[in-house]
C-alpha cells in the first residue's frame, strides 16, 4: 500500500487523488480511442442505415396527408356524429368545397384520395371523379353576382387591399383564410402576382358565407346577399357523386383526421377503425394474421429440418481428420458461392411438375404420370427450397461447438459403462445444444424475413410475410402499412429472441471457439 | 515375459500388434502379464506406443494382431462400455453440463443402480477423496487438483477392478502432483484395484509403482520394479530414460565372472559389469549413476581403475551438490554428492581422481 493510501475508507493514490477518480481519468483514454476507431462505421451505420429505416418505421403511424389537405372539413367534422345515417350537414360541405378547391389546384385530393381508400375501398375513385367537376360547380354564380353588384369585386388590386387590412380579415374570416390560400396558390403554381388577378371562386364562396353569417365591412361595397339564390354545395357534391350521401365515406374522413394514426398496425392484424372503434376486417379481407402465422410456422419447420439434416453433417465434420473435413467443409460452403438466385431457379427446375424430380419418380414407377407431386409454387416448395438455402447457416455454428466436444467425454462415458446411444444422448448432446441454439436463432431470423426464395417458389400457399411487406413497397406503394407490418415483424423477431434468452439464455449460445 | 496365461495373470497382452496406417507398426509384438492387484505404469517418451496401449485395453483402439485377455477372457471383440473398465483421461473428462455428483452418479445409473444405493456410493466415493461437500458444483468451478480427485472417484464408484489412468496428473503443479501421486497408489492399494498408469514422468512412475514398464519404439524396453529399472537398466535407452547418467563410450578387453574390462575410446581403462556385452571386442556404452562415482580414492580397492577429471562447475543445490566434470574427452560428465559436513566442495579447474564400484557401471549395448 505505498501508492494507494487508506483516507477514512477512501482510496486516494499517492499524490491524494481519488483512486476512483484517478482509474477513471486513465480509462477516459481508452474509450475514447476505442470510439474513434469505430466512429467511420458508427456514423455511416447511423446516417445510411439507421436513421432511415426509423424513418420508415415512422410511416407506420404517420397520417399528416389528411390534416393538411383537408384542414377545414376536420375542424367542421367535430360536431359531427360519425355513428349517424346521414351524411353531414352543409357547413361541413362548405369547408370541405374550400379543401376540395385548393387540393384541386395541388392535385393532392388524389393522394389523399388513395390514402382514405386503404381504409374503405372506393374513396380513391370518389376524390378523383370529383376532382374533375369541383370547378364546374355553380359556385361560379356567387362570383358572377358578385361582380354585377360592384365593379371592385372584379378588381384585383382592390382584393389586395381589402385583404391586407386587418379589420376586414378579422370580419370576414372565411374570405381571409379563402383568399390566403389562393394566393399562395398563384404565387407557387401560376408565378403570378394575386394583386393582378381575379381570385377564385371558393373566395367569392367564403365571402358569400361570411357575408349570410352576418358580417358587413364598411370599407367594402356594400351587397345584399340574402336575396340570393343559394347554391347548395351538399347537393352540387352529391350530384358529382353521390358517394358523398354515404356517411360511411364522412366516418372514415373524421376517423382518419388525426396526425398520427392506428390505422395501418390495425390494417396488419386484420383489423380496421370505424365509427363503431376497432372492429375485425370483413372474413375476405383477412391476409396478413395467416401471413404471420403462416410466415411462423414455416420459420419453425424449415429450422426443424435445418437441424435434423445438419447435425449428422456437422457431427462427421467435427469428428473426421482435418483434411477430409476440409473437403467436406468445402461442399458445405458451396452453395454460399453460388448466387442466391441461381440456387433458387436451379430447386424451381427441380420441383417442378414437369421437373427432374417428378420425373425420375415417374421413371421409376413409384408415382403416376397423372398423379405427379407438387412440390413447387405451395409451402412444400418453399421449405425444401429454403432448408437447402440455409443449411449453412445451422452447419457452420453447429460444427464450431462440436469441434469443442473433446472425444474424451463420450470415451468417459462409454468406460463408465454407457453404450453407443446413451453416450450420445447423455452426454455428447447436451454439450452440443449451443450450437444447435446458434444455428437455430440464426436459421429462424433469417428465415422470418426471407423473401426471394417465397417469392420464386412458393406459389401463393408458401409466401411469406416480407413478400407482402415488398408488395406494398414497390406495387402498392402503401408504405404505411408495409412499415407497419415490418414493425411487427421486427417486434416479434425481438420478442422471440428475449423468449429464446429467458428458456435457454443467450449465454449458452456459441457462434465460436 | 510369459506368453501364455498363469494363474497370477489379470491383465494379458499376448503377441499384440497395432498400425494404424498399414505401413508402421505403432505396437510391435507386446506381451505383458500383470497379476491382480498390481500397480503397473508405462513410461516412455511421446509416439512410444504406450498411450495405444492403453487404449487398445480400454477399447478404444482395436488391436491389429495378437489377443488381450482380462482374467482369461479375450476382450478383442468385447465393446468399451461392457469391458467394466474404469478410466481417468488426461483431461479428466468431467461432463461440464453435470454436477459432480451427477457425474459421479453416471456410471451406476447407465447400470440400472437403484436412487437411494446411487446416492449413497456417490457420498462415499466423494468422501474417498475428500471431496464430500462438493456434490453441487460443477466440474468449472473446481481447480485442477479438485477436478482430478472427482475424476478419481468417477472411474472409482463403481468399483472396477481395473482402473486405466492416461497421465492423470500431467496438468498439475509439482506440488499438488507429488500430493496426488501419494493419493493415488494409497486409494489403489487399499482397494485393492489392479492399476495401469500411463506417464511420461519417470519419477512418477519410480515413486507409484509395483512395476515400470519403460516402452520404446513400440516395444517394452524392460519391466521390473523401481529400483531394479533404476540400479540394473537392461539397455542403454532404460539407462538414459530414468535418472539421470553418465555415459561413456569403449571397447570391451576382457570379460568374465560378471566383471569387465572397457578401454573407452580416449584409451583408459575402466571396470564395468557386463550387461548385454558378450565378447571381447563388443563396442559398449557404459553407464554410471552421478551418485555413484566415487572421488575418495581411499574408499575404492586398490586394484580399481581410476579417471583423470577436472572439475569444469560446481553447483550448489542444497541437499546435493552437483559437479560437472571433463572426464575422458566428455565435458558433460556429472557426479552428486550429499551436502554432509566433511564433504568436499571441488572448485572449478582442479584435477581430481574418480572411480566406482564395478557393479554400479554397466557395460549395455552401444
Amino acid at each position: 500500500m505505498t501508492d494507494a493510501t487508506t483516507d477514512a475508507g477512501k482510496l486516494t493514490t499517492a499524490d491524494g487523488q481519488s483512486l476512483k477518480k484517478s482509474l477513471h481519468k486513465a480509462l477516459r483514454r481508452q474509450k475514447v480511442r476505442a470510439l474513434m476507431l469505430i466512429a467511420p462505421l458508427l456514423l455511416f451505420i447511423l446516417l445510411s442505415f439507421i436513421a432511415p429505416i426509423f424513418d420508415m418505421l415512422l410511416r407506420s403511424v404517420e397520417n399528416d396527408i389528411v390534416p393538411d389537405t383537408i384542414p377545414r372539413t376536420i375542424v367542421a367534422l367535430e360536431d359531427w356524429d360519425a355513428t349517424s345515417d346521414e351524411a353531414p350537414g352543409e357547413d361541413v360541405f362548405a369547408a370541405f368545397y374550400t379543401d376540395f378547391a385548393i387540393a384541386e389546384e395541388y392535385k393532392s385530393h388524389t393522394r389523399l384520395g388513395s390514402r382514405l381508400n386503404y381504409e374503405l375501398t372506393g374513396i380513391s375513385s370518389l376524390f378523383r371523379s370529383t376532382g374533375r367537376k369541383v370547378v364546374k360547380f355553380e359556385t361560379e354564380s356567387y362570383t358572377e353576382q358578385f361582380t354585377a353588384a360592384d365593379a371592385a369585386y372584379a378588381d384585383p388590386a382592390h382584393w389586395a387591399a381589402w385583404m391586407a387590412d386587418d379589420a376586414v380579415r378579422a370580419a370576414l374570416p372565411q374570405t381571409a383564410d379563402a383568399y390566403d390560400a389562393w394566393s399562395k396558390i398563384v404565387v407557387d403554381l401560376n408565378n403570378d402576382v394575386p394583386s393582378e388577378e381575379v381570385p377564385a371562386d371558393f373566395v367569392y364562396t367564403g365571402l358569400y358565407n361570411d357575408l349570410m353569417d352576418g358580417s358587413s365591412v364598411a370599407s367594402m361595397p356594400s351587397v345584399d346577399v340574402t336575396a340570393w339564390e343559394p347554391v347548395s354545395l351538399r347537393e352540387q357534391f352529391i350530384d358529382a357523386n353521390d358517394g358523398w350521401a354515404d356517411p360511411a365515406v364522412w366516418s372514415t374522413i373524421k376517423t382518419y383526421g388525426g396526425d398520427y394514426t392506428s390505422g395501418y398496425f390495425l390494417n396488419s392484424v386484420d383489423m380496421q377503425l370505424s365509427g363503431e372503434g376497432v372492429t375485425q376486417r370483413p372474413e375476405d379481407e383477412r391476409i396478413y394474421i395467416t401471413l404471420f402465422v403462416r410466415t411462423i410456422i414455416l420459420s419453425i419447420v424449415i429450422t426443424g429440418s435445418c437441424i435434423l439434416l445438419g447435425y449428422p453433417i456437422a457431427f462427421l465434420l467435427a469428428n473426421l481428420p482435418l483434411r477430409s473435413a476440409n473437403v467436406l467443409m468445402i461442399l458445405v460452403l458451396l452453395p454460399f458461392w453460388t448466387s442466391l438466385l441461381v440456387r433458387t431457379s436451379a430447386w424451381k427446375v427441380l420441383l417442378q411438375n414437369q421437373g427432374v424430380i417428378n420425373d425420375i419418380l415417374v421413371w421409376l414407377h413409384i408415382i403416376a404420370d397423372d398423379n405427379r407431386l407438387e412440390l413447387i409454387n405451395n409451402a412444400t416448395g418453399t421449405i425444401i427450397a429454403m432448408t437447402h438455402i440455409l443449411l449453412p447457416f445451422m452447419i457452420l455454428p453447429l460444427y464450431s461447438v462440436m469441434k469443442t466436444i473433446s472425444p474424451s467425454y463420450v470415451r468417459a462415458a462409454k468406460s463408465m459403462g454407457a453404450n453407443d446411444w446413451t453416450a450420445f444422448w447423455r452426454v455428447y448432446f447436451p454439450n452440443s445444444v449451443p450450437g444447435i441454439g446458434a444455428g437455430s436463432i440464426l436459421v429462424f431470423i433469417l428465415s422470418i424475413g426471407y423473401y426471394i426464395t417465397p417469392e420464386l417458389v412458393g406459389g401463393t400457399k408458401g409466401v411469406f410475410i416480407s413478400n407482402r411487406i415488398a408488395y406494398h413497397i414497390s406495387s402498392s406503394l402503401n408504405w404505411g402499412l408495409a412499415a407497419a407490418l415490418g414493425s411487427i415483424l421486427l417486434i416479434l423477431v425481438l420478442a422471440l429472441y428475449w423468449l429464446y434468452d429467458r428458456i435457454v439464455g443467450i449465454d449458452n449460445v456459441k457462434l465460436g471457439g | 515375459m510369459a506368453s501364455s496365461a498363469t494363474d497370477s495373470a489379470f491383465v494379458e497382452f499376448e503377441r499384440v500388434q497395432k498400425s494404424y496406417d498399414g505401413e508402421t507398426l505403432v505396437v510391435k509384438d507386446l506381451n505383458l502379464s500383470m497379476p491382480k492387484g498390481e500397480f503397473l505404469t508405462m513410461l516412455g517418451p511421446s509416439g512410444s506406443g504406450k498411450t495405444t496401449c492403453l487404449m487398445m485395453l480400454a477399447g478404444f483402439e482395436t488391436a491389429t494382431h495378437g489377443d488381450i485377455r482380462i482374467g482369461g477372457v479375450s476382450i478383442n471383440n468385447i465393446p468399451p462400455h461392457k469391458r467394466g473398465i474404469g478410466m481417468v483421461f488426461q483431461n479428466y473428462a468431467l461432463f461440464p453440463h453435470m454436477t459432480v455428483a451427477e457425474n459421479l452418479a453416471f456410471p451406476l445409473e447407465v447400470r440400472k443402480i437403484g436412487k437411494s444405493e446411487r446416492e449413497e456410493k456417490v457420498q462415499r466415493a466423494l468422501d474417498m477423496v475428500q471431496m464430500g461437500r462438493f456434490g453441487g458444483r460443477r466440474p468449472a468451478q473446481l481447480s485442477g487438483g479438485q477436478q482430478q480427485r472427482i475424476a478419481l472417484a468417477r472411474a472409482l464408484v463403481f468399483q472396477p477392478e481395473l482402473v486405466l489412468m492416461d497421465e492423470p496428473l500431467g496438468a498439475l503443479d509439482k506440488q499438488l502432483r507429488e500430493h496426488m501421486q501419494f493419493e493415488i497408489t494409497r486409494l489403489a492399494h487399499e482397494l485393492g484395484i489392479t492399476t495401469v498408469y500411463v506417464t511420461h514422468d519417470q519419477t512418477e512412475a519410480l515413486t507409484m509403482s509395483d512395476r515400470v514398464a519403460v516402452f520404446d519404439d513400440g516395444r517394452i524396453q524392460q519391466l521390473a520394479p523401481p529400483d531394479q529399472l533404476y540400479e540394473s537398466p537392461q539397455n542403454s535407452f532404460v539407462a538414459q530414460f530414468i535418472g539421470e547418467n553418465n555415459t561413456l563410450t569403449g571397447v570391451v578387453k576382457e570379460i568374465g565372472n560378471g566383471k569387465c574390462l572397457v578401454q573407452l575410446d580416449g584409451g583408459d581403462l575402466i571396470d564395468a559389469k557386463p550387461v548385454n556385452v558378450k565378447n571381447v571386442g563388443d563396442r559398449t556404452k557404459v553407464s554410471i549413476r552421478p551418485e555413484r562415482v566415487e572421488i575418495n580414492k581411499d574408499r575404492l580397492s586398490p586394484d580399481a581403475h581410476t579417471l583423470k577429471a577436472e572439475v569444469l562447475e560446481f553447483i550448489y543445490m542444497g541437499d546435493i551438490f552437483r559437479t560437472r566434470l571433463r572426464v575422458a574427452g566428455h565435458d558433460d560428465f556429472v557426479i552428486k554428492t550429499r551436502n554432509a559436513p566433511d564433504q568436499v566442495r571441488l572448485q572449478p579447474g582442479a584435477m581430481i581422481d574418480i572411480g566406482w564400484l564395478p557393479e554400479d557401471c554397466h557395460a549395455l549395448d552401444a
